[in-house]
């Protein structure tokens, strides 16, 4: 009898303990996840007013009238596509060269994790400036002969080429971090006993390093794409979507139509749409894992 | 080292393929450091040179002497110094809130029996999937309703849940051995006293890799201060800088020298605690 009340105590006590953490989820996670859902079939304008529902309108203007929503979707794909890639070839290249030990290597580390607590803004402020026509940048270039250097962020044929470049530039420390220490985890003996079967660098780079490493760019890729697809800082700073519509994103529509427009139904149509993207490219990503992942 | 391998060493040492990849190495390092070091070169010197100076003059131009008058103005002329305190608070309380808070939810998760404990953990771990911009539409109209909109609480409760601070904590938790906590209730210990006195101190690596990463965060959020203040003098440093940036677009000293200010803070704290902010990713990008 004395037992069970130790535990029925400790269950309502354990309860306790999880009560802020769960009031917290339910108020700003789960009540919004709900309630934005719902908002996407209305053309509610505000916050405070009812829900005024107008069925799958909101998803059919997008796909059908609405071109600035087509552009950033595209736009989107194409950041994810160039980003997220380039951010996960630059994190294992600079691991690698890391983990080979040279001299200075301390000092290239801080000045590649640099970026990462840099906010965006003051990283944006900055790169604004180099990339000015007459800035910096073009400076160098001319410098070493390009006579005729791009024009960056205000040439629309570059805008987004720019914003992917200045956004690598500040991510990917963090993730050669991760990758860095999955470099570290692997054991000494598979290379000391490649090299007696004879591998080469190469080889022990190719059958050893990299599959060894695929749980960690596993983990690395999916969080670079969910990224990717939530982009905002850099666009709204640097560009404000242009010039034109070169650098509209998902993210930046729904914060333009919602917070600016006033549309809240109709961004949250475009929320959702986002939401569903990045959960089909995840669910895709755990699917293929089995393909390349290696687990032993 | 035996000798046998030291020979092998300097044979290797000198033969040409290993002379080009040292020096395709060495190339690379340099371009890369210079790639990533010339930005935080050029918003330092800039902060200290004349607005005519900025374009005009050589990239590698090193003012002398001095232009200090941007970093007077940029506390004279500006808000910053409220922008600075507003965040200091916010960071600080949200960063205080989301510890306790997580740390409270990780530690019934670990050592507690309660009722659907891993259908709550899996709750709260699916959370780290929902994309956050997804859903600030219906989090700004719930805020709203609050009557939080345009103030601080706000900023600090949309922190306050943190699905990856549960978790990480979580599974420190679980390192520690019951034996432990068995020893401290025959003892006559209550979960509360276990938790502050036994499980807190234990896990200070990575409830300082928690506060950290919170930290960096909110420090350096722009999105929600964007979203959520109206008021100028509850602007914090981040969102003060972008309006001021474009407001004084043509001032480039004045403006990298709010730049400078607003990156110090994130240095300092890299210079203090290098360790465990490199083990708090790396532990983090292993145990998912």
């Amino acid at each position: 009898m004395k037992r069970l009340s130790y535990y029925r105590r400790e269950q309502i006590e354990g309860l306790m303990f999880i009560m802020p953490a769960l009031v917290l989820f339910l108020v700003f996670l789960a009540y919004p996840m709900v309630y934005g859902l719902l908002l996407s079939f209305t053309n509610n304008r505000n916050a405070n007013a009812a829900l005024n529902f107008t069925g799958l309108s909101n998803y059919i203007r997008l796909f059908t009238k609405d071109s600035y929503f087509q552009v950033s979707l595209r736009n989107s794909l194409v950041y994810a596509l160039t980003f997220s890639p380039a951010v996960l070839i630059a994190a294992l290249l600079v691991a690698l060269l890391l983990n080979a030990k040279i001299k200075g290597s301390h000092a290239l580390r801080v000045v590649c994790f640099l970026p990462y607590l840099t906010s965006m803004v003051a990283v944006a402020t900055v790169w604004n400036i180099l990339l000015a026509p007459n800035g910096p940048v073009n400076a160098i270039l001319r410098a070493i002969g390009v006579s005729n250097p791009p024009g960056w962020l205000m040439d629309k044929d570059w805008a987004l080429f720019s914003v992917t470049m200045v956004a690598v530039w500040k991510n990917f420390g963090y993730y050669m971090i991760i990758l860095l220490a999955g470099l570290q985890g692997i054991p000494n003996y598979l290379y000391e006993s490649a090299r007696i079967d004879g591998a080469t660098s190469a080889k022990c780079f190719r059958y050893v390093t990299l599959p060894m490493l695929t749980p960690t760019i596993f983990l690395c890729l999916i969080t670079i794409i969910i990224a990717a697809f939530q982009e905002f800082d850099i666009i709204n700073i640097m560009t404000q979507g242009g010039p034109g519509r070169a650098t509209n994103m998902l993210v930046y529509r729904i914060y333009v139509e919602g917070f600016t427009n006033m549309k809240m139904g109709y961004a949250s149509a475009i929320a959702y749409t986002l939401f569903a993207i990045i959960m089909v490219i995840t669910l895709i990503q755990f699917r293929l894992q089995k393909v390349w992942v290696n687990y032993d | 080292m035996t000798e046998n391998r030291m020979g092998r060493l300097s044979a290797r040492r000198l033969s040409p393929a290993r002379v080009i990849r040292i020096t395709l190495m060495t190339v690379a390092f340099l371009a890369l450091f210079f790639i990533m070091a010339f930005p935080f070169f050029y918003m330092l010197t800039s902060s200290l040179k004349h607005d005519a100076d900025v374009f005009t003059k050589s990239v590698f131009y090193i003012p002398n002497p001095p232009v200090w008058s941007n970093y007077v103005r940029v506390w004279t002329e500006i808000d910053f110094m409220q922008y600075y305190l507003n965040t200091i608070k916010v960071t600080i309380l949200a960063t205080a809130a989301q510890l306790v808070i997580s740390a409270l939810a990780a530690y019934a998760f670990a050592k507690m029996r309660i009722p659907a404990k891993n259908f709550f953990f899996g709750l709260f771990i699916a959370t780290m999937m929902v994309p956050w911009t997804a859903i600030m539409i219906p989090q700004f109209v719930v805020v709203t309703k609050m009557h939080l909109y345009d103030t601080h609480a706000a900023l600090i409760l949309l922190q306050c849940f943190s699905a990856f601070g549960i978790f990480l904590l979580r599974q420190f938790f679980m390192g520690i051995p019951n034996e432990l906590c068995e020893a401290a209730t025959i003892d006559g210990c209550g979960h509360l006293r276990i938790f502050t006195r036994i499980m807190l101190p234990l896990s200070h690596s990575a409830v300082s890799a928690l506060v950290i990463f919170s930290f960096i965060k909110v420090w350096n959020d722009y999105m929600a201060p964007l979203i959520y203040l109206q008021t100028p003098s509850k602007r914090t440093v981040q969102l003060g800088l972008s309006l001021f940036r474009s407001q004084y677009s043509m001032e480039y000293g004045l403006v990298m020298a709010g730049t400078v200010c607003a990156l110090l803070p994130m240095i300092l704290l890299y210079m203090l605690c290098e360790k465990q902010i490199t083990e708090g990713i790396a532990f983090s990008g292993m145990k998912n």
